[in-house]
């Protein structure tokens, strides 16, 4: 009965999600009917390198999209310009239509854009409880002078300690709740990150590889997680370089190459790209080896 | 042998003005490092400024005890700001360097002889704790019970540090228990997962920066008021470094750590010494092993032999929790 109902929310969200997208043109940098986060002209470089260079991206609000490319496109260093946590040569983005570059990584996360890492950052000397609490925002107690009077910031705490255990039973963390973080496996401390950015009560969830080190089985109940972040109204933007998990979740895919956005559009068309193929494979792939010479130049340099 | 006096010494070093100079600075110190994961290693700057606060207040500028004590209280804060501004934004180990030399320049310049007039020199200033003893309610007489007995002075400087001690303790309890706590010490775990949960990490950094240099700072106003004087080369790096062996021997992030660390530090110290020097003088042990001036550095040889046998067999200190230990490992 309970599932029924999630089933029926499940399809209506991402009926919505994919029905706005529909009429959405598949070339790169492409406008979205209701964008939440717009960026524009982004450059990174390191040295001689141009690590980032995207002229125009948008993501779609209460959708899932994902960034996809190959090892060294650029995805972790565009999501870190975007969070705050790298600054960019040149560029600007809005997020809900204020300008955020420029702004301090704790500030994007307090305008309700929390992100997660692909080296997954459970805080291994707090209990997983602990952990949680922490991603509450606005706490009371959290100031120097307020934190020695208990009195001032007990009733919060209750509150927060209440989301806490909602969040954690629904991530099936609840029983680990007093144990450190760093006694949980990779799959679980995930999950606690996901989880503990959920306490952040956010309005856009930025997952960097989200599962990357997971295993199998995990992966699917990590997946169910993130479609429900859609259900919940949230928009999620997550990088991943493995094509095959993005296929089943996500409404939109991006996919870099290079630095730049080289092809947009749904999962299922975006596979089938040749720029995308050329992009995992190599532009050579299916030519043989004898009439590539360059290729085998390359190679031997 | 005598080992009453052997004893009687023990106990008094673990309960004395040093035990109690070593305990607020690692208090500090554990502030800093142990909840924060701030590696400051120029606390002694901190007791420095404290220590200096009141002689430089009291002795060159004439100020009244009370506004001396404010003015060592507000340099350690300064102090804390010039430190942490330029260095909490990066890595933890430019704040290390910055710190110790700091601290050393701050030593040099106290003691320069172009600044003879303002902090002493070499021979640093004294000769202004007068109102402090004026204010002893404790009438001439002993105190205390057994081997712990202390004429009137002494237990008025063992009643305030000990005082000050607690209130310490009882503040880091209280701010540990607390959210304002749980973010510090989740900064020492990983600065970049609570930035991205919205927090200023900057800005809690510098709170425990100025913190715990404040409690190293009433570790000044101790050492400085209980002897009547300073003397600028007792904040080297060394006192640095006893109060990180202190804060580790009790256990970092332990509450009640640097206090246990302080007692224990200097009960051994005061055991191995005056255990070694009745050997030399009883020719127990021979002088041709061992003579009366070399006492006092085969002491601090025993002391760190010691702590190497703890960071063996205990690695978490007396307090500290082993299991906790062992995920830093992973």
């Amino acid at each position: 009965m309970h599932d029924e109902q999630a089933q029926s929310r499940t399809t209506s969200r991402k009926d919505v999600a994919t029905a706005a997208l529909a009429g959405v043109a598949t070339e790169p940098g492409v406008a979205k009917p209701d964008p939440i986060l717009v960026a524009d002209t982004v450059v990174r470089r390191f040295g001689g390198l141009t690590a980032v260079d995207v002229d125009h991206f948008e993501v779609q609000r209460g959708a899932i999209t994902a960034l996809i490319g190959p090892n060294g496109a650029g995805k972790t260093t565009f999501f870190n310009l975007l969070t705050g946590f790298d600054q960019p040569d040149s560029g600007e983005w809005t997020f809900e239509g204020k300008p955020v570059q420029k702004v301090a990584a704790h500030r994007v996360a307090r305008r309700g854009m929390v992100r997660t890492f692909q080296l997954t950052k459970a805080l291994s000397r707090l209990t997983v409880l602990e952990n949680m609490r922490l991603g509450a925002t606005g706490q009371r107690g959290e100031n120097f002078a307020a934190a020695l009077l208990r009195p001032l910031w007990r009733s919060q705490e209750a509150a927060i300690t209440a989301q806490a255990d909602d969040l954690l039973a629904r991530f099936k963390l609840d029983t680990k709740r007093g144990d450190f973080a760093g006694s949980l496996s990779g799959g679980q401390r995930k999950l606690l990150e996901m989880a503990r950015a959920l306490m952040t009560n956010p309005t856009m969830v930025m997952l960097d590889e989200p599962m990357a080190g997971v295993n199998p089985a995990l992966t699917q109940s990590l997946l169910g997680h993130v479609k429900d972040l859609r259900e919940q109204g949230m928009t999620v933007l997550f990088v991943e370089h493995d094509m095959d998990m993005v296929r089943d979740i996500s409404d939109w895919v991006v996919v870099m190459a290079e630095g730049r956005i080289i092809a947009e559009g749904p999962p299922e068309s975006v596979m089938t790209n040749p720029a995308v193929i050329d992009a995992y494979l190599g532009g050579h792939h299916d030519q043989p080896l004898v009439s590539a010479p360059a290729v085998d130049k390359e190679e031997r340099g | 042998m005598d080992f009453d006096s052997v004893l009687r010494n023990g106990l008094q070093a673990a309960v004395g003005v040093d035990a109690i100079v070593f305990a607020l600075a690692a208090i500090g110190l554990n502030v800093h490092f142990g909840y924060a994961g701030l590696l400051n290693f120029g606390q002694a700057a901190f007791v420095l400024v404290g220590a200096y606060g009141i002689g430089i207040g009291v002795v060159y500028l004439g100020l009244p005890l009370g506004v001396a004590l404010l003015l060592g209280l507000a340099g350690s804060i300064v102090l804390a700001l010039l430190l942490g501004i330029p260095t909490l934004r990066l890595r933890a180990d430019y704040l290390a360097i910055v710190t110790i030399a700091a601290a050393e320049i701050l030593r040099l310049v106290a003691r320069a002889n172009s600044f003879r007039d303002v902090s002493g020199g070499s021979d640093g200033l004294s000769g202004f704790a007068g109102s402090y003893f004026a204010l002893n309610p404790f009438p001439p007489g002993d105190y205390g019970f057994g081997y712990l007995t202390f004429d009137e002075r002494g237990f008025y400087n063992i009643v305030v540090g000990w005082s000050l001690v607690a209130i310490s303790v009882l503040a880091v309890f209280l701010w540990m228990r607390s959210p304002w706590g749980r973010v510090l010490k989740a900064i020492r775990e990983d600065e970049d997962a609570v930035r991205s949960l919205g927090k200023n990490v900057f800005s809690y950094k510098m709170q425990a920066l100025i913190i715990g240099g404040v409690i190293g700072c009433l570790a000044g106003f101790v050492y400085s008021l209980s002897r009547s004087s300073v003397q600028p080369d007792n904040y080297g790096t060394a006192f640095t470094f006893f109060a990180y062996t202190v804060l580790l021997l009790g256990g970092a992030a332990r509450v009640f750590g640097p206090v246990l660390g302080a007692m224990i530090f200097w009960l051994v110290i005061s055991l191995t010494d005056t255990l070694l020097r009745q050997g030399v003088n009883n020719d127990i042990i021979p002088s041709y092993i061992l003579n009366g001036t070399q006492v006092g550095q085969v002491r601090f040889m025993l002391v760190g032999l010691a702590l190497m046998l703890l960071m063996i067999y205990r690695p978490q200190g007396i307090f500290g929790d082993r299991r906790e230990l062992m995920l830093d490992a992973r």
